[in-house]
């Protein structure tokens, strides 16, 4: 469904007044990925990794510095008009409703620009108004409604001509958790009952856990993550916290086997892989102990280390 | 076709949502109207024709020009360079549909708007004060059809300065060029039977003056016959011609596109 060969994206972005210095950010650089019809992935990066930029190129808005993009068998950025249909994009952080006119206005115009057929039309509305609780506000100018409101409009929006890939940067942008659970749900729906293809960039790690089997992580316009959710966490996730508290505040804990990570107050976190008997033990003997805990570590946990760059 | 009806009337909407706008636009065309029409006919309190206008015409023409000022839109318009520079120009080019016949679509559904609330009312005022000429039913036809025309024209040039964003990002100094030469060169400030003769031949061949000084001498009834069919066949190549542009520099901007923000 979607074919990336070292993808590369460069802005040349000018400096100073006078003396323009021509400075070149690579955004995204020379990276490859293949999407098989049905899967539903996530693509993680910190801030300024190049998620967006991917996604534009995919979507044909911006070409390629390099490499080479085939999305549901088009070339995007030479054949975006007819991509355009068979496709849904989102981008959270940006307003692609119609801003002075009322919710079901954009609906009503977006059925037309993709010619959907009337009774398909009011069967898909239908299925958004319930799962994402449209109707309160959609006789309301998108001006007036609140982000979350607004992005449960975009996401109609972007899926109402039933597209059978869908490309979503940040889909559950200030949604609130019951919101957050129903688009996550509804996703989940269409992905495996009708066969969508969905990539989603997100920074809430709880719409990973619950949506996406595979990840990809790109970092600094560089993909150093494609894989299964599960072994991401048997690479990174071996190690595990030992949470101690102390009587007093001392310094970081000298014990084999353990390193610790933070220190605060009389609370210290050691990082360890391995049984935790003989390293509970060895700390005892350090110390006084007056409580500890250990921790599995979670999707936060994992993330965090791979974006520190730990391999 | 069906597509661009529910565009334009989206259009409409859109300018209907601010009636406070529309009021306040009426006023300030309406004193307009009055200072610009005691202006120019004080130039004929010595002679009786000034180019080819007399009393009567100048006057009809300082309300028409009133009247048409937004449906024709002479001041500045920056709504396709600002989706440019901040980006939302992504959503637009996400969508199977081509942005110029969007925004075509959707200006000739504002334009009614424009007349109707913001046209109307200022010419039945200066009509009510000064002697106005009025058009027989067939200029009066002609010139309907000239205004539409006009308003393609005025589009595809608005569309134009306005991908010079793909480019610049602001495109504030290009417009305020287009919107002096437009101000002088379509006849708004002054009409272009007042020019000294050089100027107006070169104002006439400019699609400037198919903006608003022919459909108000379409309406003054000085063209006839195949005149008349030859400054209409005019706009429409103009309309062609800048259309066409603005085609070529929507694909080439788009090509060089970079997206504004994440
Ligand atoms: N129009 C542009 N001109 C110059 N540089 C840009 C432009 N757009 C993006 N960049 C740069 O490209 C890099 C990747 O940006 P991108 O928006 O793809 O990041 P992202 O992974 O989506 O980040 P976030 O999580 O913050 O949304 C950043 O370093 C950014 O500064
Ligand atoms: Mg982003």
């Amino acid at each position: 469904m979607i074919e990336v060969e070292h993808l590369t994206k460069e802005f040349v972005v000018r400096r100073g007044r006078l003396r323009r210095e021509r400075h070149v950010v690579e955004a995204v650089r020379d990276i490859s990925f293949h999407v098989e019809r049905g899967e539903l992935l996530g693509y993680l990066g910190p801030n300024g990794a190049g998620k967006s930029t991917t996604i534009k190129m995919l979507t044909g808005i911006l070409v390629p510095s390099g490499g080479r993009v085939t999305v549901a068998g088009l070339d995007p950025s030479k054949r975006r008009v007819e991509l355009a249909k068979r496709i849904g994009a989102m981008f959270g952080q940006r307003v692609q409703l119609w801003w002075d006119l009322p919710l079901i206005d954009s609906f009503e115009l977006l059925r037309h620009i993709y010619r959907v057929p009337a009774d398909r039309y009011r069967t898909s509305l239908q299925r958004f108004r319930t799962v994402l609780d449209l109707d309160p506000f959609l006789h309301t100018p998108v001006r007036q409604l609140s982000l979350g409101q607004r992005i449960r409009g975009e996401l109609t929006a972007a899926m109402l001509h039933e597209p059978e890939l869908l490309f979503l940067d940040e889909p559950t942008i200030g949604l609130d958790v019951v919101a957050k659970q129903r688009v996550r749900d509804f996703l989940v729906e269409i992905n495996r009952e009708r066969g969508v293809t969905v990539l989603l960039t997100t920074h809430d790690l709880g719409d990973i856990e619950r949506l996406c089997e595979r990840l990809l992580v790109i970092d600094r316009g560089s993909l150093i993550w494609d894989g299964r959710i599960g072994e991401l966490k048997e690479r990174y996730g071996r190690d595990r916290l030992l949470i101690v508290d102390l009587e007093r505040p001392v310094p970081p804990l000298e014990v084999a086997g353990a390193v610790v990570e933070r220190v605060d107050g009389p609370r210290q976190w050691l990082r360890f892989r391995g049984p935790a008997a003989d390293l509970t033990a060895r700390v005892a003997a350090a110390t006084r102990l007056v409580d500890l805990q250990i921790a599995e570590p979670d999707i936060e946990e994992i993330v965090r280390r791979i974006y520190a760059g730990e391999r | 076709m069906r597509l661009d009806w529910e565009i334009a009337k989206r259009g409409w909407r859109r300018y209907a949502a601010y009636p406070w706008a529309t009021a306040a636009g009426v006023f300030t065309n309406t004193i307009f109207g009055f200072l610009q029409a005691y202006i120019l006919l004080a130039v004929f309190r010595h002679r009786s024709h000034v180019g080819s206008y007399d009393a009567a015409d100048t006057v009809t023409y300082v309300w028409l020009a009133q009247a048409l000022i937004m449906t024709v839109y002479v001041f500045g318009w920056q709504e396709l360079a600002l989706r440019i520079r901040d980006g939302a120009i992504a959503t637009d080019l996400s969508r199977p549909l081509d942005p110029q016949r969007y925004w075509l679509a959707f200006d000739l559904g504002r334009a009614p708007y424009h007349l109707l609330f913001r046209g109307v009312l200022p010419f039945a005022v200066g009509a009510l004060v000064f002697r106005v000429h009025y058009p027989s039913p067939l200029e009066a036809l002609a010139f309907a059809g000239s205004v539409a025309l006009a308003v393609v024209v005025s589009l595809g040039f608005r569309f134009l300065y306005n991908a010079a964003a793909f480019w610049l990002l602001d495109i504030r100094g290009v417009m305020t060029v287009a919107i002096t030469l437009n101000l002088f060169l379509s006849g708004m400030v002054m009409p272009l039977t007042f020019f000294p003769g050089w100027l107006r031949s070169i104002a006439h061949a400019l699609p400037f003056a198919s903006i608003l000084q022919t459909p108000v001498d379409v309406w003054l009834g000085k063209h006839h016959g195949a005149d008349l069919a030859g400054v209409l066949a005019l706009q429409a190549l103009w309309a062609v011609v800048l259309l066409g542009l603005g085609r070529l520099a929507l694909r080439g901007g788009a090509r060089r596109l970079v997206v504004q923000g994440g």
